[in-house]
């Protein structure tokens, strides 16, 4: 099950993964790729396994078979801080900001980093901000005084702190209002002109057909199907048909 | 009464004194149980040893303040060693076996000085000498002096935890050790930096109360067991509401003092956490969630 | 280390191999004072009698999956108990010392079940350890009372079946009774572990929301367990007294409590047996290591559980734990 970005330039490559939570086997050898620069969705109905697949890649879950590699070197069981060090943002589904730290503070858990002069640093939180100016206005504030949609472009301005070469998305828009749904599809749009690959778990199927490029759908714990999101939005009788809609 | 209200303010200010030193060590034992839930048994026994290296420094170098130093150096590294060999392999396992683990050592710990040092307490002199008298009573400056660098060292750890670089990365990791980690935190090597703060603190702890008491193997267990009453009526993980539940428990034993026995006086600190467990169980300072 | 709770049940473990072994068991610790010579036969008797005490103690630990930190204090007060009707009837009577001690002791335990249904966990052990240096503490300062640091000395009172026959303990046939109420103490526990209650109590360990969503009156269960587990260990406590003759504060020290919990976790909870065994090892390795480090055997010995804690949690005989309750 290879995706249509060739295995040799793919930026991250989950080969027949299997997970289990104690004895719940929740992932059933899944496969996909992202490539470099790449807005990859991931599709598929409650429960059946997205956000494992994400944890799983991120080494927040430890799989019992397969293997994930990035850039070409295999990452499979490496702990999460080496993996975002190497460039793989995290942004988990209920966003899971620092409620006690002050916004500036939940960005400077990403910034302090090796390597990083003060120039660069502050250049990051300035484009973060142009990004996201509700979040400059707000520095100061702690992250549980934020609003929903506020905590979201947190988490994901947090994440962009790492400077990662790859986002995973974990249902962003998940209880926000249109305007920020919106606000979220501009976001990964402007990730996506940076050069950032983005692997987006999502529900909201409209969302998911206009920002990605090519879409895997998922169901029972593995990637049952794979497309161009052009094909799937010409015709979505497949996704209706995985997401039971 | 004069002489009664005499005698309350002295138990005032020496409850203080007691109550700054106990924060101190119960600082870093709640720091530890807040970060990775880690019931450090052995803590009375870092204390202990940091009286013991301080006693020896001093009878090396004759120096009252490069004893506070090595000793919180020195025990801050085997904090290290300790939290690296024992206390790794059993994350994610049940907390008990932590609390079984550090008791195993705090057993290790304190026969071993009792082997290194043998049964006679020690004594370490006070730095700083005289008395300034204090109604009927001559008071030893050395005391005020305690409770000021106990004060001084709290409040370095605060701003520490507040403003600097790593204190961000502990207080992450303290809130969602999980997230920390996928922020690029080295979760591991944070908790062994917070173990060997919290042994490094229990230290200077001891240091500093050696002068006011003779430093022997056994000194750590009254300690542990005020240090985790104060810890439990704080809050657990609450660094302030250890400090007042510090102050708090140490001033109610002081005046208990004035009419029992020292050594039934602290019952009174048993009292205040059976009654915290069943009234506030979160914490005599903390707002009950709702 | 797949632990046997992964297998299917398989009904009925052969009894006959239990009671052959129990038999084989209880056989040889019949004949032990006739062939050890006097120093092992006082030893093997107060491994029956700390085993007796850390038996206690896994009824809640291993069980109930309560860690009880202050098993000192019903052990302790069953001591004093003992002492007090030793001290206060003559002739001293042994079913006195018994029934004082009990009474002691489930004095103690009624305070402990009430904590125990209104704390958790950690908590409720923290406090468990508070509450036998209260006791300590008491104990200690009451000198007029209690002896204070001196503790309480007496004499053995006789085994007496009133209107019977009175013969006095040597030191044979003083195992032989600890040995018996020891034994019973076990058949008895045993029985109530693999009742109905004892399987609610299980429950309860492995998940107590669920046990109580299911409509179990978790509370009570605590509570007779707590009793329960006091009162046997209010037991060991007058027969520590009637070995020993005399009761000292040091025994309702909170690290008295903590050796306990060592007991258990060495011999392996949740077997009953485990923790006699449990007692028995950390007993010679303090006899062995005596030799070499003196008084100082528990370096060693602390080493040794420390390690067992990390790399050997289910202790020496955790690998029975399915057989020993079938």
């Amino acid at each position: 099950m290879s995706g249509a970005a060739s295995p040799a330039s793919a930026l991250v490559t989950v080969e027949g993964i299997h997970t289990y939570y104690g004895k719940s086997h929740i992932l059933h050898g899944v496969s996909l790729e992202v490539g470099p620069g790449e807005v990859v969705g991931l599709l598929g109905r409650n429960g059946v396994g997205k956000s494992t697949t994400l944890k799983t890649v991120m080494g927040l879950v430890r799989p019992s078979q397969g293997e994930i590699r990035y850039e070409g070197r295999a990452i499979t069981g490496l702990a999460p801080h080496r993996l975002a060090r190497l460039g793989i943002g995290y942004v988990p589904e209920d966003r899971r900001i620092f409620r006690l730290l002050t916004v500036m503070e939940n960005l400077r858990t990403g910034l302090d980093r090796a390597g990083l002069d003060e120039a660069r640093k502050q250049a990051l939180l300035e484009k973060v901000y142009q990004y996201f100016p509700v979040l400059a206005d707000r520095r100061d504030q702690a992250g549980g005084t934020l609003s929903g949609g506020e905590q979201q472009m947190l988490a994901i301005a947090r994440a962009m702190m790492l400077e990662p070469k790859i986002i995973l998305l974990d249902e962003p828009t998940e209880g926000l209002m249109p305007r920020m749904v919106s606000q979220i599809r501009q976001i990964i749009d402007a990730l996506h002109q940076e050069g950032v690959a983005i692997l987006l778990v999502e529900q909201n199927v409209p969302l998911t057909l206009e920002a990605c490029q090519r879409i895997y759908l998922m169901e029972k714990g593995a990637v049952r199907h794979q497309a161009p999101a052009a094909e799937l939005r010409a015709d979505s009788a497949v996704i209706h048909q995985y997401m039971g809609i | 009464m004069p002489i009664l209200l005499d005698q309350i303010l002295i138990q005032t200010i020496n409850g203080i004194v007691t109550g700054m030193i106990l924060a101190l060590v119960a600082s870093g034992l709640t720091l530890i149980f807040g970060i990775m839930d880690v019931v450090n048994f052995a803590h009375g026994e870092l204390f202990m040893l940091g009286a013991y290296v301080g006693v020896t420094t001093v009878v090396a170098t004759g120096s009252f303040w490069l004893a506070l130093l090595v000793a919180t150096v020195v025990i801050a590294l085997l904090g290290a060693v300790i939290q690296i060999t024992t206390l790794r392999p059993l994350l994610g396992r049940d907390p008990l076996t932590t609390i079984l683990a550090t008791f195993g050592l705090s057993l290790v710990l304190q026969n071993y000085a009792l082997w290194q040092f043998g049964p006679v307490a020690r004594k370490i002199p006070e730095p700083i000498s005289g008395h300034f008298p204090l109604f009927y009573l001559d008071y030893p400056w050395y005391r005020l002096v305690i409770a000021g660098l106990s004060a001084a060292i709290i409040g370095a750890l605060w701003l520490f935890l507040k403003y600097g670089t790593y204190g961000i990365w502990i207080r992450a990791t303290t809130q969602d050790r999980v997230m920390a980690s996928a922020m690029g935190i080295p979760v591991p090597w944070v908790h062994t930096a917070v173990f060997a703060i919290g042994a490094g603190m229990a230290a200077a702890s001891g240091v500093l109360f050696g002068p006011l008491v003779g430093v022997n193997h056994a000194m750590g267990l009254d300690w542990v067991l005020k240090a985790f009453i104060v810890v439990v009526v704080g809050g657990m993980g609450n660094l302030g509401g250890s400090i007042a539940a510090a102050i708090f428990v140490s001033l109610l034993e002081a005046y208990a003092s004035l009419w029992v026995s020292p050594a039934q006086a602290v019952i009174v600190s048993f009292v205040v956490l059976i009654l915290t467990l069943l009234f506030r169980p979160t914490g005599l300072f903390v707002p009950t969630p709702k | 280390m797949t632990s046997p709770a992964d297998a299917p049940t398989m009904s009925r473990q052969s009894p006959v191999a239990f009671w052959a072994g129990f038999g084989i068991v209880l056989a040889l610790l019949i004949v032990a004072p006739l062939v050890l010579p006097e120093f092992w036969r006082r030893f093997v008797t107060e491994i029956l009698i700390w085993g007796l005490l850390a038996m206690s103690s896994d009824l809640l630990i291993g069980y109930t999956g309560m860690v009880s930190f202050g098993h000192s204090a019903f052990f302790g007060l069953g001591m004093y108990g003992a002492a007090a009707a030793l001290l206060s009837v003559r002739p001293p009577s042994l079913w006195l010392a018994l029934a004082y001690g009990l009474v002691a002791a489930a004095v103690v335990a009624v305070f402990v079940a009430y904590f125990s249904t209104r704390l958790r966990d950690i908590y409720f052990s923290i406090t468990t350890l508070i509450f036998s240096q209260i006791f300590y503490v008491i104990i200690f300062t009451s000198t007029e009372v209690t002896g204070g640091e001196n503790g309480l000395s007496f004499r053995r009172p006789a085994l007496a079946v009133p209107g019977l026959f009175s013969i006095p303990f040597d030191s044979n046939t003083l195992h032989w009774f600890v040995l018996l109420v020891v034994t019973v103490s076990y058949l008895v526990l045993r029985r109530i572990t693999q009742s109905p209650f004892g399987m609610v109590l299980q429950s309860i360990r492995e998940n107590e929301p669920r046990t109580r969503a299911v409509g179990y009156a978790v509370e009570r269960y605590k509570i007779v367990a707590v009793m329960l587990s006091g009162l046997f260990a209010g037991l060991a406590g007058v027969l520590y007294a009637l070995q020993n003759r005399f009761a000292a504060p040091d025994y309702v020290f909170f690290v008295v409590s903590g050796e306990v919990v060592i007991f258990n976790v060495m011999g392996g909870i949740g077997t009953l047996v485990g923790p006699i065994v449990g007692a028995a090892f950390f007993l010679l390795l303090r006899e062995g290591f005596s030799r070499f480090f003196t008084e100082f055997y528990l370096i060693p010995v602390g080493l040794i559980f420390t390690a067992m804690v990390i790399f050997m949690p289910q202790g020496l005989l955790g690998f029975l734990r399915r057989r020993l309750n079938a």
